[in-house]
Parts: structure tokens; C-alpha cells; sequence
């Protein structure tokens, strides 16, 4: 008998950030918060009324945001940074290498947006290399989380985390089934339902897509361990070792680029340790383009059915 | 000699000595701006050289922004106590904590921030200037950038930010010497008006000599007197590249390269060793 994931309705995991920030604000008078001017965008606007002194309008200057965020930490602060994940990462890269990794700083990047479910506004907002440029500098800690309740536990956490981390957040209302009262434990993948036949690992609202064909498969007794893997780096090795020797093949699933993101990380792990099939469900070297949001996670193969697939490819490469 | 020149001296002497023993490194900067670092380290700032901590609360803080003038900064810092002089030979080698360009990495006292890719410190300047007013402390915040590195468009960034904020416990100093790697800034990509450019981004501007002792000290007792409290400040400061060593001086040649053994000589007869050579 699996265990049985529910949802207990839809929101936008950049609220649960938002909640998340209101709470630290209450809880921890070391938090100061950045915005370039997308406040309302990354659902910052609570903490700005309720925390005036610590809350810091860069306006459009993203560059100039990340070395004050590096700045503030001398002192003590801890300074969480919002804007749009591409504003995050690619325009401010330097700046994160130098003055946040490279110099130990702790600040929280926090991103919105992240991905094709952007939508509308097209390629040129919708990165899809974040997560492995931000895995590949080193001291950064890079954290995906699955939905609301997930993105608020991950931001309480992560205040709590010495050194700079990268959280990856969203804008379109995902399905919710992570506890209320869950705690977030940075590095620690949860296995979210007992499998034998496959692993499927997953970042972000994939996880939730994940549990869907987990699902559908069992009508056609294909047995799916699903893994919510929020933590990118560092990664649950360990996990990814269990799971892959007890399933002996991998579904890695997650709304970025094949190149760099979790599907390469779990692939590093397994070549050294588990060498079993692998398959990616993520965007394979090209860009996004405008679009409702869930018919582009279709278009561009991140859907409920491509992870079916994926599953079903992996299945048979293990049988070979 | 008054101090500062005798400890300018011995300065210039160990930025040479250093870059000399690994054939690479930036000596032209670091010399234009040996005064400047024995004023601010021997008579402006106020630090704990002893127990050096990065949050520096209640101390004032200083930023290298340009920071392939390394040298400069190791040898003040060796100099004023943070660590022990004889380190200075590990300079740019292996496993040293002297960088090529300034890193916290291995934890050298005295430094809070990397630098070497430029137009970065004055952004983190203010974001630890924004930390001091936060937390009630009053001591400044210093930075130090080149003219060369005004070219980068953070720098501007941070200038509109510092100046419509009224980010007035930051002062910011710009090694005025006209030159960069390719050539004289005014050729490769002019910055001037440099004095109307900070002014009109809400900025207290002051104008210095970077080699006269007397000048800064008349510039920054304006600055500490100054009526208008509530703008950040920026020094245009005048200095000469190679400065202390004549065949390094008028050419932006010495920007990035090493003298050899006969020009170290010739260099070393022109700089009196005052407080003894590492």
C-alpha cells in the first residue's frame, strides 16, 4: 500500500515567501529586506509596512542590490534580496561571485519567477539556467522549494542557515500538499511516497507533477518512489543512492535547463557511486517563449505525461 | 621627514620589494596611493588591528574597490599591526593569504570584502554604511576606487543610490591619476567632469592632493566640519601613478608590471628605508 499525497488546494509559492518574510520580520530584527523594485511582484510588501527601517528600495539596480546585500552583512545583518529570478542570477553574476560567494557573505538571495511559468512575458524573463549557475559557485546553498507551505518553512530556514543561499520560487498558483507544520530541513530530501520500480526526483512544483504520475502508474502497477529534492546543494547523496539501489533506475524532473540543474546533480552523484539509467524531464537547450503558463509545461515537455514517459524510458533501459 | 613620509617611504619600498619577488602585480596604483593609505591607517581611522572581527561594529571601515592595487593595502595593513610584516614575503605565492587581489578567503585580518573585479566596493560600502546607521554606530565608511574603474555602470548605480538616500556616514574616494591599463582614462573613455558628475548624483564633492599630508588633513577636517550633513561625500583625489619611483612615474606602463632586479636597485636608492625592509 503507497502512501497517499493530497492537496489541499492551490497557491503561488512567491506568497508563501512573502509569509515567510513577514514572519522573520516578527521573529528575527536581524533580517533587513532588499527590493528592486518588484515588491508586489515577490509579495514583499508586508514586511515593508510592517518593518519601514529594514526595508531597503533599491530600485532598478540589481548589481548595486547585491553588493549592498553583501555590505549589509557587515554588521550582522541578514539580508534577503528580491527580485525576478533572471535579475537574481544572470544580470548580477559577478556580483554574487565576487562579493557573496567568493567573500562568504550571508545574504538570501530570494527569486521569483523562476521558469517558463512566467508565462506571458516571454524569454527574455524566463531563465532557465539559475539553478546551475547558482550550484556551480562555491559556499552558495541553492534551494528550490515544492509549494506555499514548503517556500514559507524554506524562507524561516534559511534565515537560520550562516552563508548565502539561493531560493528559487515562482509565480503561478501550484497545487499545496506540503504540512502546515512541517520543518524544513535544509540538505534533507523527503521521500515522498515508497517506490520499486523508479525514483523520481524532483525540485520545485514538479514534485507535485511527480505524485500526479506516480498516480497514474499505480493503476498499471508501476510502483513510483518520489522524492522531493528542494535542496540542490548541497545534495542528499545519500538519498539519491538509496533510492536509485532499491529502484535501480531515475526520473529526475524540474522546470530548468538539462544542462546544469538537478537532473546533472543527481546524474554526478549516481556515475560515482550508482550507475544506473537516468532520465531528464527538463528543457533541452533551447528557450521559452510567451505563453499561459501550463500549456507552455506541456509544450516544452515538463508535463504530467512527459514524466510518465520518462518513467516508462527508464523502466525499460533498466530491463535491457 | 615627518612620520608619514618616513612610513610612506617604507611603503613604497615594500610594494616594490613584493611585486618584484613575483615578477607580477600592480605597483603604478599601489604607489599613488601609498599616501593616502598611511594617512588613513595612521591618522584618520579608527581600528582594532589586534582583534580584527568583519562586523568592525563601533570601528570605521574601509573598502578597497580597485583592487589590484593589493600591495598598497598588505603593506599598511602588515605595518599597522594586523600581521606580521615578514608575511608580506608570501605575497601572490601559494597558499599565501595575500591574493593576488584582496580575498577573505583565508581570513586575513583587515580585509572584509574581495575585490579585483571592478565597480563593486562602493555598492558594499553602502550596504555596510546602511548597517552602522542601523545598528547606531557611528563611525564611517571609506572606499576607495580607481577613475579608470568610474567606467563601470554599477559604480553609478551605487552613486544615485548613496545620493538619494542621503547616505552620509559613506565618504568615497577616487584615485584621480588618469591613468588605466590601455592608456590615459581621458583616452580610452573619458570620466570627466568628475566633480559635476558626483555633484549631480547629490554628493558632497572635495577635491585633494593624494601626495600632501597637509592637504588631506584640510580636506577631511571640511569633511568632519562640513554644514551640510546629510550627503555622502567623495574626494576627487589628485595622485601620479608610480609615485616615489621617477621612470614609473608619467606613463601608465607601470600599471600591471613588475621592475626587474637593476630596476628595483635603481627604484630602492630613490625611497629611504625608514622602519627597516621585511
Amino acid at each position: 500500500m503507497m502512501n497517499e499525497i493530497i492537496s489541499t488546494g492551490n497557491k503561488d509559492t512567491r506568497s508563501g515567501f512573502g509569509e515567510g518574510l513577514r514572519l522573520l520580520g516578527e521573529k528575527n530584527p536581524n533580517v533587513v529586506a532588499l527590493c528592486a523594485d518588484l515588491t508586489g511582484s515577490l509579495k514583499m510588501d508586508a514586511f515593508q509596512k510592517n518593518h519601514p527601517d529594514r526595508f531597503f528600495q533599491i530600485g532598478i539596480a540589481e548589481a548595486n542590490m547585491m553588493g549592498i546585500a553583501a555590505g549589509m552583512t557587515i554588521g550582522g545583518k541578514i539580508p534577503f534580496t528580491g527580485t525576478f529570478a533572471n535579475f537574481s542570477t544572470s544580470r548580477v553574476y559577478d556580483q554574487i561571485r565576487q562579493s557573496i560567494a567568493y567573500s562568504k557573505k550571508n545574504v538570501k538571495i530570494c527569486a521569483s519567477h523562476a521558469g517558463l511559468t512566467l508565462g506571458e512575458d516571454g524569454a527574455t524573463h524566463q531563465v532557465l539556467e539559475d539553478i546551475g549557475m547558482m550550484r556551480m559557485l562555491p559556499n552558495l546553498t541553492v534551494i528550490v522549494p515544492a509549494d506555499y507551505n514548503q517556500t514559507v518553512q524554506a524562507t524561516l530556514a534559511i534565515a537560520e542557515w550562516e552563508g548565502p543561499v539561493y531560493l528559487r520560487f515562482g509565480r503561478p498558483s501550484v497545487p499545496v500538499f506540503v504540512p502546515e507544520n512541517a520543518t524544513f530541513q535544509i540538505g534533507k530530501a523527503e521521500v515522498l511516497t515508497s517506490g520499486q520500480d523508479v525514483s523520481v526526483i524532483a525540485c520545485g512544483h514538479l514534485v507535485w507533477t511527480a505524485i500526479e504520475a506516480q498516480k497514474v502508474l499505480r493503476s498499471e502497477d508501476i510502483s513510483v518512489e518520489v522524492i522531493n529534492m528542494h535542496t540542490i546543494k548541497p545534495l542528499d547523496e545519500a538519498a539519491v543512492i538509496a533510492s536509485a539501489q532499491k529502484t535501480g533506475c531515475v526520473v529526475t524532473a524540474e522546470e530548468h535547463m538539462r544542462n546544469g540543474g538537478l537532473g546533472d546533480a543527481v546524474a554526478q552523484v549516481l556515475m560515482q557511486h550508482h550507475p544506473c539509467p537516468q532520465e531528464y524531464v527538463a528543457v533541452n537547450d533551447r528557450f521559452g517563449e510567451s505563453g499561459p503558463p501550463m500549456e507552455l509545461m506541456k509544450k516544452y515537455g515538463l508535463g504530467v505525461e512527459d514524466i510518465i514517459t520518462a518513467i516508462k524510458r527508464a523502466i525499460k533501459r533498466k530491463k535491457l | 621627514m615627518d612620520n608619514l613620509k618616513a612610513i610612506a617611504s617604507q611603503v613604497r619600498r615594500d610594494i616594490l620589494r613584493m611585486v618584484h619577488a613575483v615578477n607580477s602585480g600592480h605597483p603604478g596604483g599601489s604607489l599613488g596611493c601609498a599616501d593616502l593609505f598611511v594617512y588613513l591607517y595612521f591618522e584618520r581611522l579608527s581600528f582594532s588591528p589586534q582583534n580584527f572581527e568583519m562586523n568592525g561594529e563601533n570601528e570605521d571601515l574601509f573598502f578597497l574597490s580597485n583592487g589590484h592595487i593589493s600591495p598598497v593595502w598588505y603593506s599598511v595593513l602588515a605595518r599597522s599591526g594586523f600581521f606580521k610584516v615578514n608575511e608580506l614575503t608570501t605575497f601572490r605565492k601559494i597558499s599565501s593569504r595575500l591574493q593576488g587581489h584582496p580575498s577573505v578567503d583565508k581570513n586575513l585580518p583587515g580585509i572584509r570584502m574581495a575585490s579585483g573585479s571592478l565597480g563593486q566596493g562602493l555598492s558594499v560600502a553602502i550596504g555596510a554604511a546602511l548597517s552602522k546607521k542601523l545598528a547606531g554606530d557611528r563611525c564611517q565608511v571609506y572606499c576607495l576606487m580607481g577613475d579608470g574603474e568610474l567606467q563601470e555602470g554599477q559604480v553609478w548605480e551605487a552613486a544615485m543610490y548613496a545620493g538619494h538616500k542621503s547616505v552620509n556616514n559613506l565618504v568615497a574616494i577616487v584615485d584621480y591619476n588618469n591613468r588605466q591599463i590601455d592608456g590615459d582614462v581621458s583616452n580610452v573613455m573619458g570620466v570627466m567632469p568628475l566633480a559635476d558628475k558626483w555633484s549631480a548624483f547629490g554628493w558632497n564633492v572635495y577635491e585633494m592632493d593624494g601626495h600632501d599630508f597637509d592637504d588631506m588633513r584640510r580636506v577631511f577636517t571640511q569633511i568632519d566640519n562640513e554644514p551640510s550633513q546629510n550627503k555622502p561625500r567623495v574626494i576627487i583625489m589628485k595622485t601620479e601613478m608610480g609615485m616615489g619611483v621617477d621612470f614609473m612615474m608619467g606613463t601608465h606602463k607601470w600599471h600591471g608590471s613588475a621592475p626587474n632586479d637593476e630596476q628595483l636597485q635603481t627604484a630602492l636608492l630613490q625611497l629611504e628605508e625608514t622602519l627597516g625592509d621585511y
